[in-house]
C-alpha cells in the first residue's frame, strides 16, 4: 500500500515488518526465514521449437527487489510474463504466494501489480478514469477507488493531468501512471518489465525515486532491465539471464567481485594499432580486453596499471581510470556481439 | 474498510494489505480488500467489470453513437420511407404485403443499423485490443481471465444494441410504423442480429495478427452486398436467383424477416420464423465459442 | 561546398516565386511518392472502391426497379428506375471517393502518419503536397468513373453517345469536392470531429434527388438541396446521361467551377497558417 512519504518513519520499519507477515501468509507450514513470495523451478517454456526460459530456478523471499537483466530475447519477458500468470510454462514448477499461477491464474493476478514494457493504457480515457476502471477489475468499489486514485495520482506527480486524456502525456508520464495503475490495489508483488526504457534521464530518476519507496515499505518489486545503473540502484538480488539460462546470481557488489575486478582501464591507441598493441600490454593487470576502439584493463588498482603501461614505453591517445560497473560484468557474460 | 462481511475467514488481519499498516500510523487508513477477495470477485463478476469499462470508452464517444446508431437509419428512413415511397407506393399498391413502404423498411433498417454497428464494434476495438495500443493486456494482467474480457466486450456492445434500437423504435413508432403491439420484440431481434453477424467477425478480427485493411474489405464486400440483398428496400423474390442466395445466408435478411413479423404481422410459415430464429442462434452461438477460443488462445500463449 | 550553394540558390529561388514558399513547382514529386505508396498497398481495398456504386445500382436498380417500374428522366421522356439511378450513383461515389481521400487520408497522413511534416523538411511546398494529393485523388476517381460507365453500358444503361461526358464530369465533381475537403480537414483535430463530416454526407447523399425526383419535397426543403453541391452533380450527370442539356446544365457546371476556386483558395489559406507560421 502507499502512504503519504512523510508519514512512514524509519524506527517503524514497515518494510520488514510487512515481509514477514507477507511470507507468513505464502507458506504458513513453515517457520523462520527464508520465506519466499515466488519460487521457481527448473521453469521452461518452449515456443514451438524455440526454448524461450531454459529450466530456471530462482527464489524470490518478501520484500526483495529482484532483478532479471539479460540482453534482448534472454527470456527476461517471458519469465515476467508466466510470473503474472498470462503465460503457461512447458514444464518445471512456480509458486507465486503459494499458488501455481497456471492453475489458480485470476487469485495469483489479485495479489500483483503489474509494469508491462509496452504502455496498455486505455487512451481514450482520461487519466484518472484509468485508475478507476483498472481498479474495478479487481472488484473494488468506488468508494475505495476515489480517493485512492487520487492519492496514487499525487504519487505518481500527475494529480494536475488527472483530468487530461492520456494520449497527452509524455512518454514518462505515461510509465509514471501505468506504475500508478499497478498499485490500484496495494499489491504486495510489483512486476516490472522494462520500467524506464524510452525514458529521459529526469524522468527515470523520478522513477526509480518512486519505486525505491514502495521497496521501503515493503513491496517485492520484480523488474527486467537492460540498463545496469538501474538494477545498481535498485536491486537487492539478480540474475544474469543469456538464452533462457541463468548465467549468474547475486547482488550487484558480489557480481562485480566475483566476474569483473575493482577498477578497470580504458586505453585508446587509435582505431589502427588497438589491436596489435595487445601483446605489449600483456600481464599489465588481471585480465585484458581488445575492443575496436580500445583495450581494457582489468586491475585491482587501476592507477598502478597506468603507470605500468608508461613504464613499457607505451603511449595511448587518452587513458582512463574507472570503478568497474555491473556493466563490465554483464558484457562479461553475456558477450559483446550484438542480439537481435 | 472495504473487506466485506461474507468472507469473514479470510486469513484474516494477516492479508498483506493489513500486514503492510504499522499500528494506526495512517487514521482510517484507504485499505484494499485482500488478494483473495478481489480474485473472487473478479471470477463471478469479471465480464461486467470489463463491460464496465468499454461502456465508459462508449460514453466518450456518445454523440457519434447516437447519430450513427441513430440518426442515420432515421435519414434512410426519411429518404426512403417517405421520399422514395412517393414513387414505391404509387406504383405498386401490393407489393408489400399490403403495409406502407414505410412500414415495410423500418424493421430492415432497425436490423441493418445493428448489424452495421456490429461491423465497427467488432473489429476496430478488437484490433485496438490487441494490437494498436493493447487494451486488452491491462485487464489481462489482472485477475480477469481472457474469455471474461471477450465476454465484457460483448455484454457492452449488447447494451449499445439495445439502447439504439430502443431510441430507433421510439421513433418508428413516432411515425407510426409499427402498427403491432409486439414491435417492441424487433429491438431483441435487431440485438441478436447484430451479435449473429458480430460474434464471428469477432473471432476473424482476433485472429488478425496484422492490419492490411482488411476490415475495409469486410465492410465493402460483405456488410455491403448483405445490406443491400437482404430484402431491405424491396422483397427479397424480386431479385433474380442469381443474387437472391445472399440474402438467404444473411443475418440482416433472417433479422428483418423476424422484425417484420413482429412489427407488423407479416405472415410467413411458422416454421419460417423459427428457422431465422435458429439461424440467427446458432451463428450466435458459433460465433461466441470461436471468439472465445480466440481469444485465449491469444493471451494464453 | 556545392550542395550548400545550390540548397542557397533554391532557398533564393522560392522567395522570388510567386507563392514563395508554399510552392515549389514539384507536384511531381508527391504524385510520385503517391502512386510509388499505391504500389505496395492493398489493391483488393482500392478496387473495393469501384464496387460499392455498382452494387448499389444492382440492388437498387434490379431489385427496386421491378417494383418501381419507370420514371420520368430528365426532358420528360420516361427511363428505366435504374437508369435513373445510375448518374446519381456515379456523382455520389465521385464525392465519396473525393472526400474520402481529401479528409479521412489527408488527415490520417497529417496527424498520425505524420508524413507531411517529412515532406516539408524537404523543398516542397505545401501547395505542392496538396495540388499531388488532389491529384492522385483525382486519377483514382477518373478510374472508378471509367468502371463505372462500363458497367451502365453492360447493363445497357447507355442510349447515346454523350454518356462518354460523364466520365470528365465526375472528375469535376471530384475536383469540387477534394478542394474543399482538403480545406475542411485543415481544421479537424480529433476522428470525433471527422464522424461530422460523415452527417453532412449521408443526408446529402440520400436527400439530393438521389433516388426519387426533388419533387415530393415542399418548396423550402427544394431550395435548400438545390443550394447543396451534390445537387448539381446528380442533375449534370442525370443530363449528360440522356444528353438533353439546358441552361441548366452551364449552372450546374459554374458551381463546380466556382466550389473548385473556392476550395483551392480555401486550402491553400489554411496551410500558409498551419506549415508557415
Amino acid at each position: 500500500m502507499i502512504r503519504v512519504p512523510e508519514l512512514v518513519s524509519k524506527e517503524e520499519s514497515p518494510a520488514k515488518e510487512a515481509s514477514q507477515k507477507d511470507a507468513s501468509v505464502s507458506s504458513p507450514a513453515e517457520s523462520g526465514p527464508p520465506q519466499y513470495v515466488i519460487t521457481a523451478e527448473n521453469l521452461t517454456k518452449r515456443y514451438g521449437d524455440v526454448v524461450a526460459v531454459d529450466g530456471i530456478s530462482f527464489s524470490v523471499p518478501a520484500g526483495e527487489a529482484f532483478g532479471l537483466l539479460g540482453p534482448n530475447g534472454a527470456g527476461k519477458s517471458t519469465t515476467m510474463k508466466m510470473i503474472g500468470g498470462v503465460s503457461q510454462r512447458t514444464s518445471g514448477s512456480l509458486s507465486i504466494m503459494g499458488l501455481d499461477p497456471d492453475q489458480n491464474g485470476p487469485e495469483v493476478r489479485a495479489h500483483l501489480g503489474v509494469v508491462p514494457q509496452q504502455d496498455n493504457l486505455d487512451e481514450e480515457l482520461k487519466v484518472r478514469d484509468n485508475l478507476l476502471v483498472y481498479g474495478r477489475y479487481f472488484g473494488l468499489p468506488m468508494s475505495y477507488l476515489r480517493p485512492k486514485a487520487d492519492e496514487l495520482l499525487e504519487f505518481a506527480q500527475l494529480t494536475d493531468k488527472a483530468k487530461s486524456k492520456v494520449d497527452a502525456l509524455s512518454g514518462g508520464m505515461k510509465r509514471r501512471l501505468t506504475i500508478a495503475r499497478s498499485l490500484i490495489n496495494e499489491p504486495r508483488i510489483l512486476l516490472l518489465d522494462e520500467p524506464t526504457t524510452g525514458l529521459d534521464p529526469q524522468a527515470r530518476h523520478i522513477l526509480w525515486d518512486r519505486l525505491f519507496r514502495l521497496k521501503e515499505q515493503g513491496v517485492t518489486l520484480i523488474l527486467t532491465t537492460h540498463y545496469m545503473d538501474e538494477a545498481e540502484q535498485l536491486c537487492d538480488r539478480l540474475i544474469v539471464v543469456d538464452k533462457g539460462r541463468i548465467m549468474a546470481e547475486g547482488s550487484p557488489a558480489s557480481l562485480i567481485r566475483e566476474y569483473s575486478t575493482r577498477e578497470v582501464l580504458e586505453l585508446r591507441f587509435g582505431s589502427e594499432r588497438n589491436a596489435t598493441v595487445g601483446t605489449e600490454l600483456e600481464g599489465i593487470g588481471e585480465r585484458l580486453e581488445t575492443l575496436p576502439d580500445r583495450v581494457l584493463i582489468y586491475a585491482h588498482d587501476g592507477e598502478a596499471a597506468l603507470e605500468e603501461v608508461s613504464a613499457r614505453g607505451l603511449h595511448p591517445v587518452t587513458s582512463l581510470v574507472r570503478r568497474s560497473s555491473l556493466e563490465d560484468v554483464f558484457l562479461r557474460l553475456t558477450g559483446r556481439s550484438l542480439v537481435d | 474498510m472495504t473487506r466485506k462481511a461474507g468472507l469473514p475467514e479470510q486469513p484474516a488481519a494477516t492479508g498483506p494489505a493489513a500486514g503492510a499498516a504499522p499500528g494506526g500510523t495512517a487514521p482510517a487508513a484507504l485499505r484494499a480488500h485482500s488478494p483473495e477477495v478481489s480474485a473472487a470477485r473478479a471470477r463471478r463478476w469479471g465480464s461486467l467489470y470489463f463491460a464496465e469499462h468499454v461502456l465508459r470508452v462508449m460514453k466518450s464517444y456518445g454523440w457519434t453513437i447516437v447519430m450513427y446508431g441513430v440518426g442515420q437509419p432515421v435519414a434512410y428512413l426519411f429518404a426512403m420511407g417517405v421520399g422514395l415511397a412517393t414513387l414505391v407506393d404509387t406504383n405498386s399498391e401490393a407489393g408489400f404485403g399490403g403495409v406502407s413502404y414505410l412500414t415495410f423498411i423500418a424493421p430492415a433498417l432497425l436490423i441493418s443499423a445493428a448489424v452495421m454497428t456490429a461491423a465497427n464494434e467488432f473489429t476496430f476495438p478488437v484490433m485496438d485490443g490487441f494490437k494498436w495500443r493493447r487494451i486488452y493486456f491491462g485487464p489481462h494482467a489482472s485477475p480477469l481471465t481472457p474469455e471474461q474480457i471477450a465476454l465484457g466486450q460483448i455484454i457492452a456492445v449488447t447494451v449499445r444494441f439495445l439502447v439504439q434500437s430502443a431510441i430507433y423504435f421510439a421513433v418508428v413508432a413516432l411515425f407510426g410504423a409499427a402498427p403491432s403491439g409486439w414491435g417492441w420484440v424487433s429491438i431483441l431481434v435487431a440485438t441478436l442480429s447484430g451479435l449473429s453477424f458480430g460474434l464471428p467477425l469477432m473471432a476473424y478480427a482476433a485472429s488478425i495478427k496484422e492490419d492490411k485493411g482488411q476490415f475495409a474489405m469486410v465492410m465493402r464486400f460483405i456488410v455491403m452486398p448483405l445490406f443491400l440483398f437482404s430484402g431491405t428496400f424491396f422483397p427479397l423474390d424480386t431479385l433474380p436467383l442469381a443474387v437472391r442466395w445472399i440474402g438467404w445466408i444473411s443475418p440482416i435478411w433472417h433479422g428483418t424477416e423476424l422484425g417484420r413479423v413482429f412489427s407488423y404481422g407479416y405472415e410467413e410459415p411458422p416454421l419460417l420464423t423459427i428457422l431465422h430464429l435458429v439461424f440467427l442462434l446458432a451463428l450466435t452461438v458459433a460465433g461466441w465459442v470461436l471468439t472465445k477460443r480466440q481469444f485465449i488462445k491469444r493471451m494464453g500463449g | 561546398m556545392s550542395a550548400l550553394t545550390t540548397s542557397h540558390s533554391a532557398t533564393e529561388a522560392a522567395r522570388n516565386r510567386k507563392f514563395g514558399p508554399l510552392y515549389s513547382r514539384n507536384v511531381r514529386a508527391v504524385v510520385a511518392r503517391g502512386l510509388m505508396a499505391t504500389k505496395s498497398s492493398n489493391w483488393m481495398v482500392m478496387l473495393s472502391g469501384f464496387f460499392e456504386p455498382v452494387l448499389y445500382l444492382i440492388s437498387m436498380g434490379v431489385g427496386l426497379g421491378a417494383i418501381v417500374g419507370t420514371v420520368q428522366g430528365p426532358g420528360g421522356g420516361e427511363i428505366s428506375y435504374a437508369a435513373y439511378i445510375a448518374p446519381a450513383l456515379l456523382a455520389v461515389s465521385a464525392m465519396n471517393g473525393a472526400v474520402y481521400d481529401s479528409t479521412w487520408n489527408v488527415f490520417f497522413k497529417m496527424n498520425f502518419a505524420k508524413l507531411y511534416q517529412g515532406m516539408l523538411y524537404t523543398s516542397l511546398g505545401p501547395l505542392d503536397v496538396a495540388m499531388g494529393e488532389i491529384f492522385l485523388a483525382l486519377l483514382r476517381g477518373l478510374m472508378y468513373a471509367t468502371g463505372f460507365t462500363a458497367v451502365m453500358g453492360l447493363m445497357g444503361l447507355i442510349t447515346t453517345p454523350w454518356a462518354i461526358l460523364m466520365i470528365p464530369a465526375a472528375v469535376l465533381i471530384a475536383f469540387g469536392f477534394a478542394s474543399f475537403g482538403m480545406g475542411i480537414t485543415s481544421f479537424m483535430k480529433t476522428f470525433q470531429q471527422m464522424d461530422w463530416i460523415n452527417f453532412f454526407m449521408l443526408p446529402m447523399f440520400l436527400f439530393s434527388a438521389t433516388f426519387y425526383p426533388l419533387s415530393v419535397y415542399p418548396q423550402y426543403i427544394q431550395w435548400l438541396i438545390q443550394a447543396m453541391p451534390l445537387w448539381h452533380g446528380v442533375e449534370l450527370l442525370r443530363q449528360i446521361s440522356v444528353g438533353i442539356f439546358t441552361p441548366a446544365t452551364a449552372v450546374h457546371v459554374g458551381y463546380y467551377l466556382v466550389m473548385i476556386a473556392f476550395g483551392v483558395l480555401l486550402t491553400t489559406g489554411r496551410l500558409r497558417r498551419l506549415f508557415l507560421k
